[in-house]
């Protein structure tokens, strides 16, 4: 074989040979391991996890619990202690201020019972118990919300005993009643907890690509290596794309370590205790993957872009922290503003993606339209940024170190 | 054999080269000699297709650099000012690295390699990471990276910058050995001496105009100085940012 021969086929090798010496070298930089496997894909699950947990158990806590509530003048009414009693209410001891020691937040509330309560409810008028609290105590608010109940329906079943007694139908005092019919699945009550959740996977791909897309221009350009690279014979655009091959490939495993975390520790989620139904599983997984695919590409040829056009490490990794606050904009915006998502929303690029997880943490699908306008979409602006990086890559500027 | 026709290079209002040309010989070295500033690195960088020159025009082993950049470019062997070696690899995988970059299928390659690091008395720091070589070892490596691929011209910019006097005599040594395989070596310098000693032809540089093209004998006599030092002085105007 001649030399002439050889050469097409040896070109071909680049994207490869700049791909595979990129991951090789990232591999053994310790703090591109840890921030893109460990810290950046592991950490928001657990976070995310411990929130909802928490919250979960703290409402589920209150309704089940038996609630202390130091009760004044209880003698003067032992039957509705003996209901509020029957309700999960333990009555306390009376204490000697009891709107001090709501606002010293040594209690949640105070029920107090008016030393005539026993004489107007013999005469048949209405009676009056106070309930002291501080409604800027939000750990407050359950509890008062649940003794009122029990005082109101202690109230309305002695109504209709009164009604009885005098031969009426307790109906003729109830002329309309409130039926609620809540639509919401035990799934699409998940949401609005689950909003979050397509920032958190943004964030991980942003974090599991930085450190390589700082290293792979900026890093080399200070290093002083960028300059004989280039005097290879291998066209800068092949370059390019070897570095964000390398880029993606580290943003995409960041991204599957934290679906499978999600798959993982969601399993151990209390949510359907709230009534709410989540599928975190692979199905669920394998569709955030591919609705992620050319965000991920976008991301990375975004982080190239910018940390080319920074003179050194430092300035790289200060302007992609700002960048970082980028993704965040339609999972605020939608939070701020509720609106009902239209089909041309899914081709914009992060937007897309927030309504489709969205869509699937609902337990409704993703439909096909939305779909391929979300792909479509995003591609479409990922090849115009990998387009633009290329450019901006065959600037004399950027192989100068000096 | 490099050709290089009237180049001229602007940054703005400055005219960093201004009408450049010289040629560097197969088997012979050139020297490139010139103060700091005169433009030799950028002339260099125009050679090596780093950067397009405004108007002139390069020609490597009759490839001209503006129509065909890729050939010019892997019948060059380049050293350039910046050494900046990969610091998580081995000396060895660094040198794999360009060597896979300009083509070379693998067991030419090995062989390449080898005989490189024997040559260039690497051995011991083959397989270590270049994080911690010293100037010498980094150098090395860097030439072992460019002339992996066996080019037939060698570009070497400011190439014993920063080395110690023995780093220095091995290097000035497989530079001649370069010359006896018959290459066209053009090396660039500030320092008088090394200059003096290496070069078959030495062309200075001074504000970005080519102010002599000679032999050393021919440029003492040009000048009428028997001692070289003097004669650059004389040529350059000042003796400001050379370096005996």
């Amino acid at each position: 074989m001649n030399k002439m021969d050889t050469h097409p086929l040896r070109r071909s090798r680049a994207f490869a040979t700049v791909f595979l010496k990129e991951v090789r070298e990232n591999l053994r930089d310790r703090r591109t391991l840890i921030s893109a496997f460990l810290t950046g894909p592991l950490l928001t699950p657990l976070l995310f996890v411990m929130l909802i947990s928490f919250t979960v158990n703290r409402e589920l806590d209150k309704a089940d619990q038996p609630l202390k509530v130091p009760v004044i003048g209880a003698q003067y009414a032992p039957n509705l202690l003996g209901a509020l009693k029957a309700g999960g209410v333990v009555p306390q001891p009376a204490l000697a201020s009891p709107e001090q020691a709501v606002r010293n937040q040594d209690v949640d509330l105070v029920l107090r019972i008016a030393p005539d309560y026993a004489k107007a409810w013999r005469k048949g008028e209405p009676v009056q118990v106070e309930l002291i609290y501080d409604s800027s105590q939000r750990d407050a608010n359950t509890s008062v919300e649940r003794v009122t109940k029990l005082v109101e329906g202690y109230a309305r079943q002695q109504g209709a005993m009164r009604l009885v007694a005098r031969g009426l139908s307790p109906s003729v005092a109830m002329p309309v009643v409130v039926a609620k019919r809540d639509q919401a699945t035990a799934q699409s009550r998940a949401v609005l907890m689950f909003n979050m959740l397509p920032y958190l996977f943004v964030l991980t791909i942003f974090i599991g690509g930085m450190y390589l897309a700082i290293d792979l221009t900026a890093g080399e350009r200070e290093r002083q290596s960028l300059e004989p690279l280039f005097a290879n014979p291998v066209p800068r655009w092949k370059i390019f794309l070897g570095k964000l091959a390398a880029i993606c490939a580290f943003s995409t495993a960041s991204l599957l370590i934290c679906l499978v975390a999600f798959a993982v520790i969601g399993r151990f989620m209390p949510t359907e205790k709230l009534g709410m139904e989540v599928n975190l599983g692979p199905s669920f997984a394998l569709h955030v993957l591919l609705l992620q695919l050319p965000l991920i590409v976008l991301l990375g040829g975004l982080q190239s872009m910018v940390a080319a056009f920074a003179k050194s490490y430092r300035e790289a990794q200060t302007y992609l922290s700002l960048l970082m606050m980028l993704p965040i904009l339609p999972s605020v915006a939608l939070m701020v503003m509720p609106i009902k998502p239209q089909d041309w929303m899914y081709a914009v690029p992060l937007l897309g993606q927030h309504l489709g997880i969205l869509d699937l943490v609902r337990g409704n699908g993703i439909g096909a339209m939305p779909l391929a306008l979300c792909l479509a979409g995003s591609s479409l602006v990922a090849l115009a940024v990998a387009l633009v990086t290329m450019q901006l890559y065959r600037s004399e500027r950027l192989a100068i170190s000096g | 054999m490099i050709e290089v026709k009237d180049l001229h290079k602007a940054f703005g209002a400055v005219k960093a080269v201004d009408g450049v040309s010289f040629t560097a010989r197969d088997g012979e070295i050139t020297g490139l000699l010139g103060p700091n500033g005169a433009g030799k690195t950028t002339t260099l960088r125009m050679l090596y297709t780093l950067m397009t020159p405004d108007r002139g025009q390069v020609l490597v082993d009759g490839v001209d650099a503006a129509v065909d950049a890729l050939a010019v470019r892997r019948h060059l062997g380049v050293l350039p000012d910046a050494r900046g070696l990969y610091k998580r690899l081995t000396a060895r995988e660094n040198i794999d690295y360009f060597a896979r970059l300009q083509g070379l299928p693998e067991d030419e390659l090995r062989n390449r390699r080898e005989a490189l690091v024997e040559a260039l008395d690497m051995g011991e720091i083959a397989d270590r990471r270049t994080e911690g070589f010293s100037q010498g070892q980094r150098v090395k490596t860097a030439i072992a990276r460019a002339l992996i691929h066996d080019p037939h011209n060698v570009i070497l910019d400011e190439p014993t910058n920063g080395l110690d006097v023995m780093a220095t005599r091995a290097l000035r040594q497989f530079m001649l050995r370069l010359k006896a395989e018959g290459r066209c070596v053009l090396f660039s310098s500030h320092i008088m001496q090394e200059v003096a000693a290496l070069c078959d032809r030495i062309v200075v540089i001074a504000h970005g105009r080519v102010v002599a093209d000679e032999t050393p004998d021919a440029l003492r006599e040009q000048t009428g100085e028997g001692n070289l030092e003097e004669a650059f002085v004389k040529l350059i105007g000042t003796d400001e940012g050379l370096a005996a």
